[in-house]
Parts: structure tokens; sequence; C-alpha cells
């Protein structure tokens, strides 16, 4: 056994460098451009969702903080307890009330980013399937493991960050056209830029684990693949 | 009857008397289960492979040619038995260590050519060479050389699409040869290429195996392929039926064409 590793270890190691594998992956995802897009919208809309939802929540607390006189109005409007009527009388239910929103939130927010999970999954799972000859002839040709799991883990943060970037910028988009109508151009007043910003960073960690949480068991899966697969005619 | 001609090693350039061995198999046994039953597809083979020969292996489907096939190429393991490729008991080996043997010491081809999709002629023939540590200078050279070599030279920045059936083999000829790897191993090669196209393959396939001495051990059910194969092994139910010298069964082979032909 010794005798044998030391043979094989005499040659050079095998390796797949990272500027390859990034080459392969984007490759692949654009031979398969119809299906990325798809795969990608989902992450754009679970992106866009949280977004919208973390950036009106830090325009209106900007708003709130303001607590101008006019601004508190369209706020009061809008259904949204000011600072001037948090008195003793109305605060305590105000604060419940607010409490069950901002649960509300974490509930639709962790729902719809669990969707896309589920969604990356599937689509990684098909271009697994599909790919199941291809994954077998690298096998063949050398690859290790890890190789595989490079290239599809490549793929999949691709797909995530492209989504996450388009996302965000759909996101506070649309927040800003509904802040716009409700608070006229207080908004850019009182614009909350470090605010916006923290959230945008949020979501673009969020967006790219989500890619990966979801492309970690179809590559997994696929680096597992035995090489024999290679052999078979009747796919 | 296998034993009397795998002694009798006197091939075509049979001037050397011991010949190398490259692939040798004692006693090679797999059984698979499939649910209560036992299903038993290799039965004790007992097998060697020379260096720099050309064998061509047949058998019916079911007959565990595909198994002993598989085995001889590092593809699977024996329930029992040992496989030596290039002296190295491949049971022995762990992961990374069986992907070094597939990157540097087997070439495979397959009968659906098996080209990456994404990637044009040149691209594909260089992998191995990249998996196997070469920088992108040295494998393109390599690579530029080996297209030429199968007669794809003007052709190696086109995808596997733009390419047709024979050409696409010519490719994985070419990417099988890559790493100069000591055994090529090609499953039914011909079987997805029209008459003319099968011979191509067949030919290039030959001169390869006399020009750079590689060994080349090949699964097929067609005929053109034994008139180049300088042993032919037979394998029934899970053994090895018989092995046959070309020279031996000229003849047989011909005649066996014509039956078909009726």
């Amino acid at each position: 056994m010794t005798e044998q590793a030391t043979r094989l270890a005499g040659g050079r190691e095998i390796v797949l460098p990272l500027s390859k594998a990034l080459e392969i992956s984007v490759r692949s995802l654009k031979i398969r451009f119809g299906r990325s897009l798809i795969t990608t919208s989902g992450i754009i809309l679970a992106i866009a969702f949280l977004m919208s939802v973390w950036s009106n929540n830090e325009i209106i607390d900007s708003l709130r903080t303001a607590n101008k006189s006019e601004i508190n109005l369209l706020l009061q409007k809008n259904g949204i307890e000011t600072m001037t009527t948090n008195a003793e009388g109305a605060s305590e239910e105000a604060r419940a009330r607010m409490a069950e929103e901002a649960s509300k939130q974490a509930w639709l927010i962790s729902l719809s980013l669990l969707v896309c999970v589920v969604g990356i999954a599937n689509a990684m799972l098909m271009s697994v399937t599909e790919r199941f000859r291809e994954i077998g002839t690298m096998k063949c040709l050398g690859a290790l493991d890890s190789f595989i799991i490079k290239l599809f883990l490549l793929e999949s943060t691709f797909q995530g960050t492209a989504g996450t970037v388009v996302g965000i910028f759909v996101g506070l988009l649309m927040t800003l056209l509904l802040a716009l109508i409700d608070y006229d151009m207080f908004v850019f007043t009182y614009f909350p830029v470090t605010g916006v910003l923290e959230s945008a960073l949020a979501a673009c960690v969020a967006g790219t684990l989500l890619s990966l949480v979801g492309a970690m068991l179809p590559a997994y899966k696929a680096a597992k693949m035995e090489p024999v697969e290679a052999m078979r005619s009747d796919t | 009857m296998s034993e009397s001609t795998s002694t009798t090693t006197t091939g075509p350039r049979g001037a050397v008397e011991e010949r190398r061995t490259v692939v040798r198999t004692q006693g090679v046994k797999k059984t698979y289960k499939m649910g209560t039953t036992e299903v038993h597809a290799l039965r004790g083979v007992d097998a060697e492979i020379y260096s720099g020969e050309y064998l061509s292996i047949m058998g019916p489907s079911g007959s565990g040619k595909s198994t002993f096939f598989n085995m001889v190429g590092g593809l699977d393991k024996p329930s029992e038995g040992k496989v030596y490729i290039d002296e190295v008991d491949v049971a022995q080996l762990d992961a990374y260590e069986l992907a070094w043997l597939r990157c540097r010491k087997i070439g495979y081809i397959f009968q659906s050519f098996n080209l990456i999709p994404v990637m044009t002629a040149l691209e594909n023939v260089t992998l191995p060479m990249v998996f196997a540590g070469l920088t992108s200078d040295e494998s393109r050279d390599k690579g530029m050389d080996l297209l030429k070599k199968v007669g794809l030279g003007e052709r190696h920045s086109h995808k596997p699409f733009e390419l047709s059936g024979g050409q696409q083999q010519r490719v994985a000829v070419a990417r099988a040869l890559a790493n100069d790897p000591a055994v090529v191993l090609a499953d039914e090669p011909t079987g997805n290429l029209d008459l003319r196209t099968g011979t191509e393959i067949i030919e290039l396939l030959h001169a390869m195996n006399q020009d750079s001495g590689v060994t080349v051990i090949s699964a097929t059910h067609d005929h053109k392929m034994l008139s180049v194969s300088e042993r032919v092994m037979w394998i029934a139910d899970g053994m090895v039926d018989r092995i046959a010298l070309r020279e031996d069964l000229d003849i047989e082979t011909v005649q066996v064409g014509a039956e078909e032909d009726h």
C-alpha cells in the first residue's frame, strides 16, 4: 500500500485551476441560458421582496425619527404610529400591534426565502440529472469529487449573485416609488442612505447564501456519481 | 483454453517472448444483489493483457462483458479477486489515487462520444491535461498535435454539435491519448457510427496502437474490429469463454460475417 501510494504520489497531483472552473461554469450557464434565467428570476423575486421590506422599514423609521408634523400626518394616514402619539395611553396597544406586524413580516420573509431555496435546489437537481453523462465523463478523465462540487457551487453562486444584484435594485426601486406616492419628496429629504446600504449588503449575503444552500445537495449528488454512468448509452 | 493461449504470447510482434503485462485479473468475481437474489455477473475471470497489444472483448449483452470491461478500466471494483492495472491493485486505491489512475494511466473512448458540449474540440482534448497539471501553453500545443494526428487540426475551435459523429469520435480518441495513458479503453467505439466512419475510427485506433504502442482494449460487437485486433477474448456467462490470436480466426470471422450478411 505504501509502495503504491508513493508510486502514485510520484507524478504531479490532479488539479482544477479556479480560472478553468470559472470558465466551465460560466459556459455551462450560457448554454442553458433559458433555464438559468428562470432560476435567476426566482432569486430576483425573493431578494426584491426582502429588499423592499427592509428598505421600507428603514425609510419609515427615518421619517418617524424626523418627527415633523407634516410627515407625522402622512404617516398616520398610512396607519403608522408616530413618535407623538406614543403617549402613555395608546403606546401599549400600538407597541403590541407593531410587534405583531414585525413578526408577520419575518414570517413572510422566511417563507419567501424558503420557497426560493427549494426552487434553486430543484433547478440544480434537474441540471445535475441532465448532465449525468457529462459528470461521469469528467470523472473518467480524472476529475475528483471536489472538482464537480466546485463547478456546481460556482454555477449556482453566479446565478445567485446576478439574481441578488438585480433583485436589490428592483426591490429598492419599487419601495421608492411606493414611498414617493405616500410621502412625496420627504422620502428624499430624509432618505436613510446608510440604512438602505446596510440592507442591500445584508440582502447580498442572503442571496449568495441562499444559492449556495440550494446547490449543496445537488452538487453533492453529482459528485458522488460513479464514473461508470458515462458508459451508459441509453441516455 | 484460456491458460494455454495466454502463456504462448507470440503475437504479431512475437519476437518478444516475455511481454509486459499491463492489466492482470486474478479470479475476479462480481456479484450484484437484486433484492434477495444474487446475480453473478462475473464468476472468476483470470486474464492478462499485454502492454502494446490490441485486444477486442466480445460477448453478447448480459455476458458480463461490460462488467469485466469496467473492472479493467478501474471503473468498478470486484467483489472477489484482484485487478492489477500497471501492477497496482485497484482495490487498494482511495478516491484520489483512483482519479489519478483514470487521469494518467487510462484513456476512455465511449460509444456515445461523450465530449463536453460546452467546450471546443481543443478544450475537450486538453481537459485531462488541465487535470494533470499541465500549463495552458503546454496543453494547447500537445492538444493541437493530437488533433492534427486524428486529422482535425483545422476544426480545433468547433464545438461538438458542430462536428459529425465520426469527427466527434476522433476528438474523443485524441482526448483519450491526452496524458499518454498506458491503456486506452474503447467501449463499442463504432456503435453509434455508420459503416464507413466506423471503419475510419477502427483504422485510427489501429494506427495509434501501432505508432505510439498504446494498449487498446475494446469491447465490441463489430466484426470489422477483429481484423485489426491482436487477440480476441470472448466472454460468456461471466467467464472467459476463449481467447484467440487474430491469425487463428481469420477464416472463422469471414464465415461469421458471411452468415450475418444473409
